[in-house]
């Protein structure tokens, strides 16, 4: 059942490094996880890897394996040929820090720049009272952890360094659509959708909903509706009238 | 000495459930407060919950109430539960669940638009508040956008090694971080620990990599006390196969609504394992038990969900007696009771899970499951009302304190756990801190001493591996303080123990400082033994069978032991001391409840 398996692994941190090479045992049923853990107990105690949960629920052990963004608790050694190399590499749309370990700070100071959820009052008796129907378009965005792979996959900021400033990257465009849609909240963020978090960078190419391994519709089911309304929003005379009087009398 | 210094009113180490609701909290209470987890924000091990938030708010089942719950969940932990923490969570746990719902948690609702809520083991009445089967990720992202919307400081990435004392109680917290090796320092007069449980330390566990037992031994080491260390759950149905998901949980839900274990030839043998304690309010027949999850008036739960302790015990019984499946399990079989539509929307992680990990369709097969080490009862002994250690300023909420639960946990009731005294904690925490004019200045020589300790593991050359050694614990902690106890096994575990310590002075690692997690195991593995340690002497001084605790020597309860705590604290020399203590004494106007009829 088992078998001996060539690894490589990008080593380094900030100022370089290079794939090193790997000859390690593999066991039936396992991940890659479990390959990269066996390496760091008999041969590289030092290896730098995130991981937590090794069930695919909490989005820690993201990287790059044979390029492809995945969680590796979540890769089975099984979809690959006993003679396969494989290559885990550390997400490539953020800084290195150790090994496969890289600095996701972006994302953390995205998510703080999110204008907060802002609820309406609850019934007389203490509850809120919400349709399952309702609740469910925006429990599919709360499904995501954050495990960044729609972040790393998204070209425009992972070949543009210089579009971070502008562009938040697909996850924080669910979760605008996740509080657009709830039920209880009552802030309008479409237009920080759009002038704050780089709506309009996003060219619906769907990279984003094909790495998601909670299996969330970015790009059909969030970014797009949000699009619509922003652009309903921008093109009904009303509420631009509205929008731009009150904007003149905050000037004034 | 490179030092980073950092001063704050309430420094809570961890940012789980437990460890955020008290941030916010001590924040909402006008404390400078800062949050230190090991992870990244939003990874700690709730996340993993998948269940629900018990509470009584009587959403599926007006009878239910904060009595009803109180009753259930002092006969889960067999009586052992401090009453006090038992009644406060039971009373408290509805406002905490509506609370999340004002910042923005969406859980799954009623057809009346309320909050759902399903049946769990233990619960008399449908009860845990639920989002499918991912509730504690739901827990922690409200809490974390929470956290993030108040502006809290978080310093993700950083282990806390120390807790500092001075004369009058707690003064700060030593830590380092995780990428890049650096020390760095809290100031603070209020510590609160929220730093979950001990699971890392056995080999069959569902629990991640933090789950070290480091805040019940900083406490220990600070001067607190843990009770009832020697209970442990071990959750019924943990994965078993492929070997390296073995351990990995299937959420009780899957009773809950509806799955049923079975041998390997083909009987719901938990029907054979009814406890005279549980019996007036289990179902007798099959027929009785399926009516039950429509009528709950006129029937009795399934012996499926009784009590997490008294499944296990069931599940390996029937693997030991040969009657499991062949991968030493037992079959949990949902696929043949509810439709493939029901279980996808019911439970799916569970579908996800098995079907990635383990290719099997469980709408369509059972699934092989037996028992992994979940949770630890034990923790720091706390007053119910604060959540106060006996060191003053040191506070502990969440799995890291004990007294809650008893000898046993019932599902469900870890997240509300989390919510009611991590609030408390944080509460009470502030006020402490802002009661105190002025701060203790940290003296240097403690934080010299702290930072040559956990730089000792750099020092040594050619000394063992950590890897080696923590292997070799969880085999021993898997092997002779497990799930079934004995005298014998458990002297020689104390043994191994004491062998394993010397193996640790001498471990050495290799590389440098920067995000070297075989580093960080060499600072983990002393708190992985010290609560070994704890484990493994209360339950050889418990000689009786009650809850997360079963003695193959003494099988039966026993009527001294059912007034008794065992305490740990740590002795001058650094060895661990056990004291017994009577158990609070509950008011009459509770214990008339257990008079009342099941």
């Amino acid at each position: 059942m088992s078998y001996d398996a060539t690894f490589r692994v990008w080593r380094g941190d900030a100022s370089g490094g290079d794939l090193q090479t790997f000859t390690v045992e593999v066991n039936e049923g396992e991940v890659v996880l479990d390959v990269v853990h066996r390496l760091q107990a008999t041969q590289a105690g030092d290896l730098a890897v995130r991981w937590n949960c090794k069930a695919g629920k909490c989005g820690s052990c993201s990287a790059e394996i044979n390029g492809r963004p995945l969680l590796m608790c979540m890769t089975r050694m099984s979809t690959f040929g006993e003679a396969e190399t494989v290559t885990v590499t550390p997400l490539r749309t953020f800084p290195v820090i150790r090994d496969l370990v890289t600095d996701v700070s972006f994302n953390y100071e995205q998510a703080a720049r999110i204008p907060a959820f802002a609820p309406q009052a609850r019934d007389a008796d203490g509850n809120h009272r919400m349709q399952q129907v309702d609740v469910e378009r925006s429990q599919e965005f709360r499904k995501c952890i954050e495990c960044w792979l729609c972040q790393d996959t998204c070209h425009v900021i992972r070949d543009h360094e210089d579009n971070k400033a502008a562009f938040s990257g697909p996850r924080f465009l669910i979760r605008l659509a996740e509080l657009d849609m709830h039920p209880l909240d009552v802030t309008d963020r479409r237009d920080v959708a759009q002038d704050e978090f780089g709506l309009g960078y996003c060219n619906i190419t769907k990279c984003c909903s094909e790495v998601c391994p909670e299996g969330i519709h970015l790009t059909d089911n969030g970014i797009i509706p949000l699009k619509e309304r922003v652009v309903d929003r921008r093109f009904d005379p009303l509420t631009f009238l509205g929008a731009t009087i009150r904007r003149r009398r905050r000037g004034d | 000495m490179e030092l980073e210094r950092q001063d704050y009113d309430v420094v809570v180490v961890g940012a789980g459930g437990a460890g955020l609701r008290a941030a916010i909290e001590a924040h909402a209470s006008g404390a400078r407060t800062a949050v230190v987890c090991k992870s990244l924000l939003g990874k700690a091990h709730t996340v993993m919950a998948e269940g629900g938030i018990a509470a009584a708010m009587g959403n599926t089942w007006p009878d239910d109430n904060w009595r009803v719950h109180f009753r259930d969940t002092m006969r889960g932990g067999k009586m052992l539960n401090h009453w006090r923490m038992a009644q406060l969570h039971a009373q408290e746990a509805p406002d905490r669940v509506r609370e999340l719902e004002d910042w923005g948690a969406l859980f799954d609702r009623t057809a009346d638009g309320l909050i759902s809520q399903r049946d769990f083991g233990g619960h008399r009445y449908a009860r845990l508040a639920h989002v499918g089967d991912r509730t504690g990720l739901e827990l922690i992202r409200t809490l974390q956008q929470r956290t993030v919307a108040l502006g809290i400081d978080v310093y993700m990435e950083c282990t806390v090694t120390r807790l500092l004392t001075g004369p009058d109680g707690v003064t700060g917290a030593f830590g380092y971080w995780r990428e890049s090796g650096r020390f760095v320092a809290w100031r603070a007069p209020s510590v609160v620990l929220a730093t979950g449980g001990i699971g890392k330390s056995y080999k069959v566990t569902s629990n991640s990599w933090e789950y070290t037992g480091d805040g019940h031994s900083l406490a220990l080491q600070a001067g607190a006390t843990l009770v009832n260390m020697e209970f442990v759950q071990f959750h019924p149905t943990g994965m078993v196969w492929p070997p390296s998901v073995r351990g990995i949980l299937v959420t009780e839900s899957v009773r809950g609504d509806g799955g049923v274990l079975k041998n390997s030839a083909g009987n719901r043998f938990m029907f054979d394992y009814i406890p005279d304690f549980f019996r007036k309010e289990t179902a007798e027949t099959e027929d009785e038990a399926d009516r039950w999850y429509e009528d709950k008036k006129n029937n009795r739960r399934p012996p499926e969900l009784l009590p997490r302790d008294e499944v296990a015990r069931a599940i390996n019984s029937e693997v030991k007696a040969g009657r499991g499946t062949p991968h030493g399990g037992v079959f949990l079989d949902i696929a043949s009771r509810r439709s493939a539509e029901y279980i996808r929307k019911r439970l799916p992680s569970m579908y996800h899970q098995f079907r990635e990990l383990a290719e099997v369709d469980i709408t369509a097969e059972a699934m092989e499951v037996g028992p992994t080490c979940h949770y630890v009862m034990g923790g720091v002994e706390v007053d119910p009302d604060t959540e106060a250690a006996r060191v003053p300023g040191l506070f502990a909420a969440g799995e890291v304190a004990g007294g809650m639960h008893g000898s046993n946990r019932l599902g469900g009731n870890s997240l509300s756990d989390l919510l009611v005294f991590g609030r408390r904690a944080g509460l009470a925490a502030a006020e402490h801190a802002l009661m105190r004019s002025g701060r203790s200045e940290l003296p240097d020589d403690a934080l010299a001493d702290a930072a040559r300790a956990a730089l000792a593991p750099f020092d040594r050359e050619g000394g063992e591996n950590p890897y080696t050694v923590q292997h070799d614990l969880q085999q021993t902690m898997h092997d002779l303080v497990g799930i079934i106890r004995t005298e014998k096994e458990m002297l020689e575990a104390l043994e191994r123990i004491g062998e394993l310590k010397e193996r640790v002075a001498n471990l050495s690692v290799e590389g440098h400082r920067q995000y070297n997690p075989g580093w960080h195991l060499a600072l983990d593995l002393p708190h992985m033994l010290l609560v070994g340690e704890c484990i493994a002497r209360a339950a050889l001084e418990r000689q009786e069978s009650r809850g997360g605790h079963t003695r193959d020597d003494f099988p039966a309860t026993d009527a001294e032991w059912a007034r008794t705590n065992l305490v740990c604290s740590l002795a001058g020399d650094g060895s661990v001391a056990l004291t017994r203590q009577p158990l609070p004494v509950m008011p009459a106007e509770l214990a008339e409840i257990f008079e009342e009829s099941a």
